[in-house]
């Protein structure tokens, strides 16, 4: 039992645990503090001073989010002359701030904004001096605007603590802080994994994705192109947020029905190339456990994470799946088997993929992801540009029907869907590998010890008496922690007690993105998840081996899984990169590594 | 001193950011920290490379451009600037023909600002490299520039 402490906030008495701060205390007492810089989820930094509160007996405020509570102290977080420093303060960042609010990405969503609003700040109570500074516009994934930064440092804990990139930093000081890469070299030209974490969590619109928006309304807009297109996983789960939907509310339906509305020629899904990714990964699984190929085997779904082990873990290169991404797999695909099948010539084809990651921009453009001839995947949207899309159609998701996708790349199982959750990938792969191993079909599908929102877990699985050890990571913080123990396992052992890992960039996965709504908490991650693992449940397929299109595509094109066109289409290979400018050295695994 | 004795010097410890980032500008004839020097710093400490620029950025005393011989800074605290600290500030800049922040052509004087360098008594004030001056006046200032261009040679 921890030590608890009693206090009064604004005359009321509570309780709570030594440790906690006063804005901890507060929210248990029912007391509002506005705050700026602090998040739920990041340990705070008390960079903005909006959330104040005066002490009994203490001379000047303090700020509730990073001040201990100690027994009997009396804290009032309402008064005149508190109200004053809260208004001055944002009239001060926003003297310095690029007030554009009509035209930025962050409108509605900016909590500078909300906040200004809210305490009824004129935003010309001080005159501006903002002096302009260069956008960074060196990554193909994410844009800083150091105009409109207010210095909460967010981004640098996300960047750092969460994710353990450390790509950026506070440089400077003053009037001249920024947020920046080393030696000013831009994000495009450093470690950045671009996973856009801190695209989620800032709170103004310094840093937003590159936008692909007005690319994909010319495509749409041209009558010679068809248009295909693709939703990874997680979008359903999403959406309905932006819509004043309840968080977590899947809304399948209503985004096919969505897309067509926009203009796009054929709706796919993601997450058939979710269900193939399965075939070819649990393929590779079960190939490795019989073959003594390397293992652990590690996902490869996650293209903030593939730059991340490219840039820190090279040396386990040969351990991660070979297997592209969904994503990927489905770009290739739309310019081949879709194009023979529906008798269209490739070049006429853009192929759209609709991610809740940034992260995919930068996969989108890797060079050697041209297998079907062309740029595999033309334009990728965040969940946040797709959003202003439909805005800006004049759509509101609640109000359309439910539809179909169109069949040949968009049907789908339940393994597939809880692709956008922590640890689901593992368990779609371990329904399918299950059935590969013992010709039997797993009887429960549920595998309930890798889902939920803790950092790292672990489960042994029984296949039919072989006792198989698995790990799941997200976040990179926590990918690098499990990771590290891996390298040294296989260091002084040779071999690592798991068999199979998977890891994904986010925290909480794709639910949780880079590419999603602003302000994504942990616990809203975790609403979104459930709502995945509830489609799943209600779907009559869940194995993604029993997807007829899965069948077909084997029949028709592939042949069988780790076949040579499969090798040749839907596997990649690495790169070792520098860790300081993040380009590429060599690369380390080899394309058509077919063990068998 | 080369980057890798000073880094030899001080061992591995994060906690020596500071004085190694001091020891290599010092060794530096141009006093100053080159890309190469914080990319082995970083290296040699294990912190992120944004991390030892962060820390380069913040502190005044450290450059990342080359500087001249001597470096001037004049204080503009509080006490010098009443004094007339602006003044001097207009001098330097006319007979060097340089702003704040920059170097001559012949790479002889850099001229910087500085906060309270602690001799209010004889305000205003300013230090070239290690070297105190007080009480300034134009001519004063004139001379010393002199006399400093002249040891330069």
């Amino acid at each position: 039992m921890a030590e608890m402490v009693k206090l009064f906030i604004d005359g009321k008495e509570v309780e709570v645990e030594k440790n906690s701060t006063i804005l901890d205390a507060a929210k248990k007492a029912g007391s509002y503090i506005p705050t700026l810089c602090y998040h739920p989820d990041l340990s705070p930094t008390g960079a903005c001073g909006v959330c104040v509160v005066e002490i009994e007996g203490s001379p000047t405020p303090k700020r509730s989010c990073c001040t201990p509570v100690s027994q009997g102290m009396k804290v009032t977080t309402n008064s005149k002359s508190l109200r004053e420093i809260r208004k001055t303060i944002v009239q001060l960042l926003l003297s310095d701030h690029d007030v554009t609010c009509p035209t930025c990405s962050a409108n509605e969503k900016c909590e500078l904004q909300s906040l200004a609003n809210y305490l009824g700040v004129d935003t010309n109570g001080l005159p501006a001096i903002l002096e302009r500074k260069p956008l960074d516009e060196t990554s193909v994934s994410i844009v800083r605007d150091p105009n409109k930064c207010i210095l909460c440092g967010r981004c640098v804990t996300v960047c750092s603590e969460l994710q353990t990139v450390s790509a950026i930093t506070i440089a400077e000081r003053g009037f001249e802080a920024v947020v920046d890469t080393f030696f000013s070299q831009g994000l495009g030209n450093s470690s950045c994994v671009n996973c856009g974490q801190c695209t989620v969590f800032c709170p103004t619109g310094a840093l937003s994705e590159r936008s692909e928006i007005d690319m994909v309304w010319d495509a749409l807009l041209d009558p010679d192109k068809v248009v295909v297109v693709q939703e990874a996983p997680s979008i359903r789960a999403t959406l309905g947020e932006e819509f004043g939907m309840e968080v977590g509310t899947v809304t399948v339906g209503k985004m096919y029905a969505a897309l067509r509305r926009l203009g796009f020629d054929v709706v796919f899904d993601t997450n058939f190339a979710a269900d193939l990714t399965i075939m070819e990964e649990a393929n590779e699984l079960v190939e490795r456990v019989k073959s003594g190929g390397p293992l652990p085997l590690i996902t490869s779904c996650s293209p903030g994470w593939i730059k991340f082990m490219e840039t820190f873990f090279p040396d386990l290169a040969k351990y991660v799946s070979t297997c592209k991404s969904p994503q990927q797999m489905f770009g290739t695909l739309s310019k081949t088997y879709f194009a023979e099948e529906a008798g269209i010539d490739p070049s006429k084809i853009v192929s759209v993929s609709i991610m809740p990651c940034t992260a995919k921009k930068f996969e989108a453009r890797r060079p050697e992801m041209r297998d079907s001839g062309f740029q595999d995947v033309d334009y990728v949207l965040t969940t946040r540009e797709f959003v202003r899309m439909l805005k800006s159609a004049g759509l509101d998701l609640k109000e359309l029907p439910d539809e179909r996708p169109d069949e040949l790349m968009g049907m789908y199982t339940g393994a597939a869907t809880i692709f956008g959750a922590t640890g689901g990938v593992m368990e779609a792969a371990v329904r399918t590998a299950y059935w590969m191993i013992t010709g039997k079909e797993l009887e429960n599908l549920d595998v309930t010890a890798v889902r939920g929102m803790a950092g790292i877990k672990e489960a042994e699985l029984d296949i039919n008496g072989l006792k198989v050890k698995v790990a799941v990571a997200h976040g990179l913080g926590n990918a690098r922690e499990l990771l590290t123990k891996v390298r040294k396992q296989i260091e002084e052992t040779g071999k690592s007690e798991y068999a199979f890992i998977e890891i994904m960039a986010c925290p909480g996965g794709c639910v949780g993105g880079g590419g999603q709504p602003k302000g994504s908490t942990f616990a809203m991650r975790a609403r979104r998840g459930e709502g995945l693992y509830a489609e799943d449940k209600s779907l009559p397929l869940r194995r993604s081996h029993e997807n007829p299109a899965i069948k077909r595509i084997y029949e028709k094109f592939l042949k069988k899984p780790g076949s040579g066109v499969s090798h040749k289409l839907l596997h990649t290979f690495y790169y070792k990169r520098c860790d300081l400018s993040g380009c590429t050295i060599e690369s380390v695994t080899e394309k058509h590594a077919n063990h068998h | 001193m080369t980057r890798e004795e000073v880094l030899n010097k001080y061992g591995k410890s994060k906690d020596n950011l500071l004085y190694i980032l001091h020891d290599i500008q010092d060794s530096n004839p141009r006093h100053y920290l080159t890309e190469e020097d914080l990319k082995e710093v970083a290296k040699w400490l294990e912190l992120p490379y944004s991390y030892v620029h962060g820390v380069a950025t913040f502190y005044s005393m450290f450059s990342l451009k080359p500087r001249g011989k001597y470096i001037i800074r004049v204080c503009e605290s509080p006490t010098c600037h009443l004094m007339g600290a602006s003044n001097i500030i207009i001098e330097l800049v006319k007979s060097l023909g340089v702003g704040i922040g920059e170097t001559t052509k012949d790479e002889i004087f850099t001229l910087e600002l500085t906060s309270c360098i602690g001799v209010c008594g004889v305000a205003p004030a300013m230090m070239i490299n290690s070297e105190v001056y007080g009480n300034l006046t134009s001519e004063k200032i004139a001379q010393i520039i002199d006399e400093k261009r002249r040891e330069s040679k």
